[in-house]
């Protein structure tokens, strides 16, 4: 109880520090520093780009799925797989293969067909998971009680898809609000950037401190805004046993246009960036492939998430715990505050643990505590939620059936418990040192003078337009981000939850 | 293996009385179950004398042992009693054989002729032991859970409604199965349940538990023959219930004049018959008659409803060969003494707890102040599991 109390401390430092210096700031310099022409701009785009990017998402995430998932489609298998494949690419590498192909991308469309190609699998992955969970024999009743297809999807499958499309639309949101690098690099300013300018510009000026407060409010209202729209309904499927499998639904003559949307979407969201990078590295290969360097930036990055990763689980464990076995107000609470403290961006916890660590403990300013200490509010969620299925896989049962067949405490732990927990543990760390590997803001911010990650040096290369030099870190990014992809596409079921 | 008596347990979570003053004694190499409906406080029960929790107050001695009770709290893992969970409760990463060899030492873990030994009690072919518990089926598990609590040789082994989450074909087969390997092992054990069939063709004894008390104890045949009051009748089985006017200590009824079997005083009663009791005869003048409201064909038997000259109905359970049609009138003849219960309830027992509901279907219209003879139909209450 008291590790996860101050797991969930930690986790909501970063709102407590806007809350705290926009009182120090007090209203009249507030209002003098957001209601300003440049705010307004920048909240129209970062409104208007969220606006399209959710419903591109939801529109091809939906449609995607349903083609996989219910329609008769060939290759639905190898279609999964491309679909979840995007994941694989970070935003900000694929904004770079984009517009290190096509320049003129820097417009709201170029950012908006970025953005959606990077985040649609957010509502696939959920979409698909869902459509499993469907009980076929409600599309069976539907289709007897004389509704056509499209009918049945309207009437039957939609509705209940609504929680599993909500709850991927609010990952794509905030995942948009906190988007840092795709964006700069398609000069597109939305909060986020625009918060980084005021950094690099102040170092740490109340104008970065304001821009993140709004930032923070809008994250706050979508997080309001899905909980209300989610409502209490819950869908079940009453009885016992498996679901039967589904008969899937003959395209006909759609067959082909049903191939040509999917070829198109996986083309553009996977083969162009693939493309593009490749091309560079070919390019870049001969005149600038600096392998020493690749190779210390590669140990670097693996070591932090490592070590991220380590840590961020241990974090997790008392929460996810707590979740499980001591259901109850509080429990729920201590484990909201972490999803909470992490629906933050990056930008803003990074910058909160500038200031605090600067004021409170200079001594640990840009050390790799400060940044572990990011990554750890940053994915926190994916750990506790992955820890918290496995708890739940292990009731208390088996403790008691243990007990009662003469094991003792430690025994039971190290018998029954940890071999239950493990693969969840496994898993959850996996996430966060992934995650961490491609994380970009915070280590922007935070990683001490002299360290580098692969993300932080493909953005230096990238942001001097030495495409070829940028590269080789992209492409090993790629390749590690790889195997949590496909671990994703396999376990859909439980979904992306950040 | 060894007796276990339960003294004067009880037991409330909060503000809610679960068990009030419970005592149980299960004499050693037999079988007990615990019936009663959900939310009676048997799971309860179980778990206070498995060491999963503790009673308020009260005694559970095990070969006559205190475990639990007079300040003192053997630890459930020094107790050495072997739990049998409702759903099986296999540990999911290890293998049948290693499930079934957990609670042995180590040393003796890899003894593969002691698994097959063991699979092979509970009728299990020793091909199974390297599987993984979600290859096995419903029955399997529960089978292979058996042989997990049987194995370290427990002085008692408690079964908590191990049969409940299987179809009812697997049911029967595992259920028999279970009996065997009790009886081989001559293991003491408790079986908990809420379902009547279950308990009378298991256990040697039956304890009714209602309300969180213990109503009655009883082997089979006498708690299904003579009930210690009309609730646990029902509960036991289907009833026919009748008001009667007992002169010269024969019941004069609706269906005839019966022999009462204990012998009771004059005056007006109720009684008890089960529908097997009855038979169908020609109508005739000296002859009871009844319309057959409705014939539910089961194939083995039938389930005939009979409604009487007051429009009361009651059920007789025929065998299937002869049976009238809907609408046809005929005679009833009953077979056997009927059990007499007097008019009203006894106020020393009112249904308490959170499972006087169930039982307020039965009980109600007898205690009711009006006593309107006519709801007594309502007592022909037919346990689900039929």
């Amino acid at each position: 109880m008291l590790l996860a109390t101050a797991v969930a401390a930690l986790a909501l430092l970063p709102l407590g520090y806007i809350v705290r210096y926009s009182a120090d700031l007090g209203w009249s310099g507030i209002s003098e520093l957001v209601f300003r022409d440049r705010v307004a701009e920048l909240l129209w785009n970062t409104v208007r780009l969220l606006g399209g990017t959710v419903a591109v998402c939801a529109v091809l995430g939906v449609g995607a799925a349903w083609l996989v998932e219910r329609s008769a489609v060939p290759g639905r298998r190898v279609w999964h797989v491309l679909l979840v494949a995007p994941l694989a690419v970070p935003a900000f590498v694929n904004s770079y293969a984009w517009i290190s192909l096509l320049p003129g991308l820097d417009t709201y469309g170029g950012a908006l067909l970025v953005v959606s190609l990077s985040y649609f699998p957010f509502v696939y992955l959920p979409a698909v998971a869902a459509f499993r969970g469907l009980d076929p024999a409600l599309e069976e009743t539907a289709r007897g009680l004389g509704l056509s297809t499209w009918a049945v999807f309207r009437r039957v499958q939609l509705p209940q898809l609504r929680v599993a499309v909500l709850g991927g639309s609010l990952l794509i949101a905030l995942h948009v609000l906190a988007e840092f690098g795709a964006l700069a690099m398609l000069r597109y300013p939305t909060f986020t950037t625009a918060i980084y300018d005021q950094y690099r510009a102040t170092f740490n000026g109340p104008g970065a401190t304001a821009l993140a407060g709004v930032l923070v409010l809008l994250c706050l209202g979508l997080l309001l805004a899905e909980l209300r729209l989610r409502g209490r309904r819950q869908y079940a499927r009453t009885g016992a046993g498996a679901a039967r499998p589904v008969r899937p639904v003959r395209l006909g003559a759609l067959t082909a246009p049903a191939l040509l949307g999917l070829t198109g979407l996986v083309g553009l969201a996977l083969a162009v960036p693939l493309g593009s990078l490749a091309t560079w590295l070919v390019r870049g290969a001969s005149t600038e492939l600096d392998v020493p360097e690749l190779l210390t930036t590669t140990g670097s990055t693996l070591g932090l998430a490592a070590a991220a990763a380590v840590i961020t689980t241990a974090m997790a464990l008392p929460t996810g715990w707590l979740a499980v076995r001591r259901r109850g107000p509080i429990a729920t609470l201590l484990e909201r505050s972490t999803y909470l403290g992490s629906a933050v961006p990056a930008i803003v916890i990074a910058l909160a643990l500038v200031t605090v660590s600067i004021r409170a403990t200079p001594w640990l300013y840009q050390t790799v505590p400060v940044l572990l200490a990011a990554y750890a509010i940053l994915f926190l969620p994916r750990a506790i939620v992955t820890v918290r299925a496995a708890v739940e896989q292990s009731p208390r049962l088996y403790d008691d059936v243990a007990a009662s067949l003469g094991a003792s405490a430690p025994d039971r732990l190290r018998r029954v418990t940890l071999p239950l927990l493990a693969p969840g543990i496994g898993a959850g760390a996996a996430l966060v040192f992934l995650a961490v590997v491609t994380e970009l803001t915070a280590t922007l911010l935070l990683a001490p003078t002299g360290t580098t990650t692969l993300a932080t040096a493909f953005w230096s290369s990238s942001s001097a337009l030495e495409y070829g030099a940028a590269a080789p870190y992209a492409v090993v990014m790629v390749l590690l981000s790889a195997p949590a992809t496909v671990l994703l596409s396999r376990d859909a079921r439980r979904g992306m939850t950040t | 293996m060894s007796a276990l008596t339960v003294l004067d347990v009880t037991k409330s979570y909060g503000t809610t009385p679960v068990l009030t003053g419970i005592d149980l004694h299960v004499p050693a190499g037999t079988t007990t179950a615990l019936l009663g409906p959900s939310g009676c406080g048997k799971t309860t029960l179980l778990r206070i004398v498995a060491g999963f929790d503790d009673p308020d107050s009260g005694t559970v001695e095990l070969g006559g042992r205190v475990v639990a009770g007079n300040g003192r709290g053997v630890p459930a893992r020094r107790r050495g009693i072997g739990f049998v969970p409702q759903e099986g409760g296999l540990f999911p990463h290890l293998t049948v054989a290693a499930n079934v060899m957990f609670g042995l030492p180590r040393r003796q873990r890899r003894d593969r002729a002691r698994v097959a030994e063991l699979l092979a009690l509970v009728g299990l072919d020793a091909d199974l032991a390297g599987r993984s518990p979600h290859q096995l089926s419903g029955g399997q598990q529960q089978r292979v859970a058996l042989a997990r609590a049987l194995a370290p040789e427990p002085s008692l082994v408690l079964l908590d409604e191990p049969f409940s989450s299987l179809d009812a074909s697997l049911r029967e087969e595992t259920r028999r199965a279970v009996t065997r390997a009790l009886a081989v092992t001559e293991a003491t054990a408790v079986l908990v349940t809420h379902d009547q069939a279950e308990a009378l063709s298991t256990a040697s004894q039956v304890a009714v538990l209602r309300g969180g008390r213990l109503v009655q104890l009883a082997d089979p045949r006498t708690l299904y023959r003579r009930p210690r009051d009309l609730d646990v009748a029902t509960f036991v089985g289907e009833a026919v219930v009748l008001p009667a006017d007992v002169r010269d200590g024969r019941a004069h009824s609706e269906v005839g004049v019966l022999d009462l079997e204990p012998r009771t005083g004059d005056g007006p009663a109720r009684v008890l018959l089960r529908p097997e009791q009855l038979r169908l005869t020609e109508p005739g003048p000296e002859v009871p008659v009844a319309r057959v409201s409705a014939v539910d064909f089961f194939g083995h038997d039938a389930r005939v409803s009979l409604e009487l000259a007051s429009g009361r109905v009651v059920a007789a359970r025929l065998d299937g060969r002869q049976l009238p049609e809907a609408g046809d009138r005929v005679g009833i003849e009953v077979r056997g003494a009927a059990l007499p219960f007097p008019l009203e309830e006894p106020a020393a027992e009112p249904p308490t707890g959170p499972a006087a509901g169930v039982f307020g279907l039965a009980g109600e219209p007898f205690g009711g102040p009006d006593g309107a003879p006519s709801d007594l139909d309502t007592t022909t209450w037919t346990p689900a599991a039929r």
